[in-house]
């Protein structure tokens, strides 16, 4: 029985002791520890943080026309024009500013609007024919240059454009935009589309989770059960995808699936098809391909939940009176939960992350939020919009392990039960 | 079929692997009401006599009749036996009170009787306020209470039970087989108890089979295996027992063996009536505690000169080993006051035994 030491100052020396006695040994576990730590917060914090970072940034109308942006930032955003000096300012910015910044920021302004970027560009060639003059003159000039600049909305799509930090992408990804007013809207219905395609990427990795759980839990039970050479065949079988590299294992789904691949000759063969199925760059395929690349993230938390069930229990249940299947129902279904849980959590944060796979075997209408960011990444280099659909899809996972960490228990899904 | 008996084993045979038999030729009749245990070293048979019985196993040959209806091909669901496993089993995912109502789901019995059922038994083991704990949150003694129950709460007739104290300590043990028995009293439930712990087989059983090697040595109370082993192996496994090795030079008229032990000493044993008298190669077996020492040994038939190699104080008791020659030794049990000093090792002793105190075997 312990027993608590009842002075103070006995009570203070004793934890004093106790601290110094374990002080070494915490600070070699600490020092252990410590490469692991820098390696996780340089490779994966970091670069969280910077994409959670560039999501809201916005430097480029600030770097193209810093004063015009400090201005435009004093104006209201009332209804009609900016002020003159407004103009005059941005006539003289857009004279003087590097090729290059122009060319950002009018990248930058055509997100807001279409078609400011050639707005932007024609009027910078046209600007330096514009002789200086007082600020109501400019403004004129500028309509006269082009007339959209007499248009309320490009100028408010410009202070929007001003701040260091904005909304705009984070909202793009949700299909949501700010009106002239500021006020948060749906965008209009002709360009709403990260949602169709953020919900279309939760549809994939569900069913994917679903069929794989269907086909991996009587699998994980035979390997559980299966003894000698037999359970080393199959956790052989299951591993294998593991080993080899994605792009092969995709490529070879393509050789056996495509119209005159493996699968289809076969089924002509046995007279089963007149015609060749149509089994891959389309939803088919990409069911096909995925479930076969994600099984081995169901299977294997759902064998070792499994294999940690000793036969014993359904022993018992039998013993007391239960017919095998509502032994199984009653007993051993629920002691499979954690690895269901854990097996559908991870098969589930895996799919909807995947790229290489759904963008060679689905068509252009199954892309995937991933194909998306890659998209915005690599082709338009636009690192706003890719940012922000990464942090929606993070944001989608987070909360679904919240849900599943609820449900099943966060030490469970962690594996530490 | 012997009127009284619950269960009878008929012929029954078990092999694993088609070439070897884990069970010869198993005959045994289980008396209604009895607390019969099955004792024996592991790989011996026991355990897999008793999955036979619930049903985890098939016999390859024979029968096992229950209530005179032969059972071997009725899945375990169907039987009706309850079952205390070595591990408990207690289903993790539910609470006490869930664990002893899923007998009673399972058979269908309404939310009342359920409700009435879970009470009694969680009185009976005194577990009141556990109800809604979860296994995990148990000690080891409650657990084993909470599987006795869950076996017992759909008051079946008979009660298998696999080892169930081999995980407890020393003093929980003792306490958990006086409940057992108490239970069993009270209850009036045909028990089945598997175990290789022979003093818990002594103290609990009304009968007690002991297996060797597939098959049934001896099968008795526990008084007549103790004083009247059937064989050599009988006398070994139950309690302490000095084997001597000897000769057995044919027998006297008077009912009496002699036999010429390894030293060239000489020993009578008498032989119970019935029994016929081996000859040649025997084997002589005296309880440690019958044996007398020192002045009071000098008045019995048989008398050996040895000396003490080893002596162990025990409490209650002291233990000594004696080598008697011929590379013999006996075990020397006494309690403390009736050794006539405190013994020493390498001192000269003399030991001796009632004729009706050795047992003879072939």
């Amino acid at each position: 029985m312990a027993v608590a030491v009842a002075h103070g100052a006995e009570a203070a020396e004793l934890r004093r002791a106790w601290h110094r006695s374990g002080q070494r040994r915490r600070l070699v576990s600490l020092l252990l520890v410590a490469p692991l730590f820098l390696y996780v917060l340089l490779t994966f914090m970091l670069p969280i943080g910077l994409v959670l970072y560039r999501a809201f940034e916005n430097p480029e109308l600030i770097e193209a026309f810093p004063e015009t942006a400090s201005t435009l930032s004093g104006w209201d955003g009332g209804e009609g024009l900016p002020p003159d000096p407004v103009f005059a300012t941005f006539a003289r910015e857009l004279a003087d500013a590097p090729k290059r910044a122009t060319a950002e920021a009018a990248r930058r302004l055509n997100y807001e609007i279409s078609g400011f970027r050639t707005l932007i560009s024609s009027s910078a060639r046209k600007i330096d024919s514009i002789e200086p003059a007082e600020p109501s003159a400019m403004r004129d000039a500028l309509i006269e240059l082009d007339a959209r600049w007499g248009e309320p909305a490009y100028w408010h799509a410009m202070k929007r454009a001003t701040p260091s930090y904005t909304p705009y992408y984070i909202l793009a990804a949700v299909d949501l935009r700010q009106d002239d007013r500021g006020d948060v809207v749906q965008a209009p219905e002709d360009q709403r589309t990260y949602v169709d395609i953020l919900l279309r990427t939760l549809r994939i990795a569900a069913v994917v989770t679903l069929v794989c759980l269907l086909l991996g839990f009587p699998l994980a039970n035979l390997m559980a059960n299966a003894s000698g050479p037999f359970a080393v065949v199959l956790m052989i079988a299951v591993m294998l995808p593991f080993w080899t590299s994605l792009l092969a294992r995709t490529s070879a789904w393509i050789v056996l699936l495509q119209k005159e691949g493996l699968v289809n000759s076969l089924l002509a063969w046995l007279g089963l098809i007149q015609a060749p199925l149509e089994l891959i760059f389309n939803t088919t395929g990409l069911y096909i391909v995925m479930v076969h690349m994600m099984l081995p993230f169901m299977v294997l938390p759902l064998y070792a939940t499994m294999k940690g069930i000793p036969p014993h229990f359904m022993k018992a249940s039998a013993s007391l009176g239960a017919h095998p299947l509502r032994g199984f129902l009653h007993v051993y279904l629920p002691m499979t939960l954690p690895g269901v849980g854990a097996g559908a959590l991870l098969t589930f944060i895996v799919t909807v992350g995947y790229y290489i796979t759904p963008s060679l075997v689905a068509s252009a209408s199954d892309q995937m939020v991933g194909y998306f960011i890659a998209f915005f990444a690599n082709t338009t280099i636009n690192w706003g919009m890719a940012s922000a659909l990464g942090m929606v899809l993070l944001a989608c996972v987070v909360v679904l392990y919240l849900i599943a960490a609820r449900m099943v228990g966060i030490r469970q899904l962690a594996g530490l039960k | 079929m012997t009127r009284g008996n619950i269960v009878e084993f008929a012929g029954v045979q078990k092999s694993y692997d088609g070439r070897h038999l884990v069970i010869h030729d198993l005959d045994l009749g289980i008396r209604h009401g009895e607390f019969l245990t099955l004792l024996g070293a592991s790989g011996s048979g026991k355990t897999t006599t008793l999955m036979m019985l619930a049903g985890f196993e098939t016999p390859t040959r024979g029968h096992i009749l229950m209530k005179g209806v032969p059972i071997e091909h009725l899945p375990p669901h169907r039987r009706g036996i309850g079952v205390v496993f070595q591990n408990y089993a207690l289903f993790p995912h539910m609470s006490v009170a869930q664990n002893l109502a899923y007998p009673l789901k399972m058979r269908g019995d309404d939310r009342a009787t359920i409700a009435r059922r879970v009470e009694k038994f969680v009185h009976m083991v005194r577990l009141e306020g556990m109800e809604h704990r979860r296994p995990s949150e148990l000690s080891g003694g409650q657990q084993q209470r909470v599987a006795l129950a869950r076996a017992l709460v759909f008051e079946p007739d008979l009660v298998l039970m696999d080892e169930p104290l081999g995980a407890l300590d020393k003093a929980l043990r003792e306490h958990m087989q006086d409940e057992i028995r108490q239970i069993h009293r009270e209850l009036g439930v045909t028990v089945v108890y598997v175990t290789h712990d022979q003093s818990e087989a002594l103290a609990m059983s009304d009968r007690i089979a002991i297996f060797q090697d597939g098959r049934i040595a001896q099968i008795a109370a526990p008084e007549e295996l103790y004083e009247r082993p059937a064989s050599a192996f009988v006398a070994g496994f139950i309690g302490e027992n000095n084997l001597l090795a000897g000769r057995s030079e044919g027998s006297a008229a008077d009912g009496r063996c002699r036999i010429t032990l390894a030293s060239g000493a000489e020993a009578r044993a008498a032989l119970p009536g019935g029994r016929t008298r081996p000859t040649g190669q025997v084997t002589l077996a005296v309880r440690p505690e019958r044996l007398a020492i020192g002045r009071p040994a000098e008045l019995l038939a048989n008398r050996l000169r040895g000396r003490i190699t080893d002596v162990a104080y025990l409490g209650d008791h002291l233990r000594a080993q004696v080598d008697i020659g011929g590379g013999q030794r006996m075990i020397v049990r006494k309690p403390v006051d009736q050794f006539p000093e405190r013994p020493t090792i390498g001192a000269e002793i003399l030991v001796g035994w009632r004729e009706e105190d050795g047992l003879v075997f072939s």
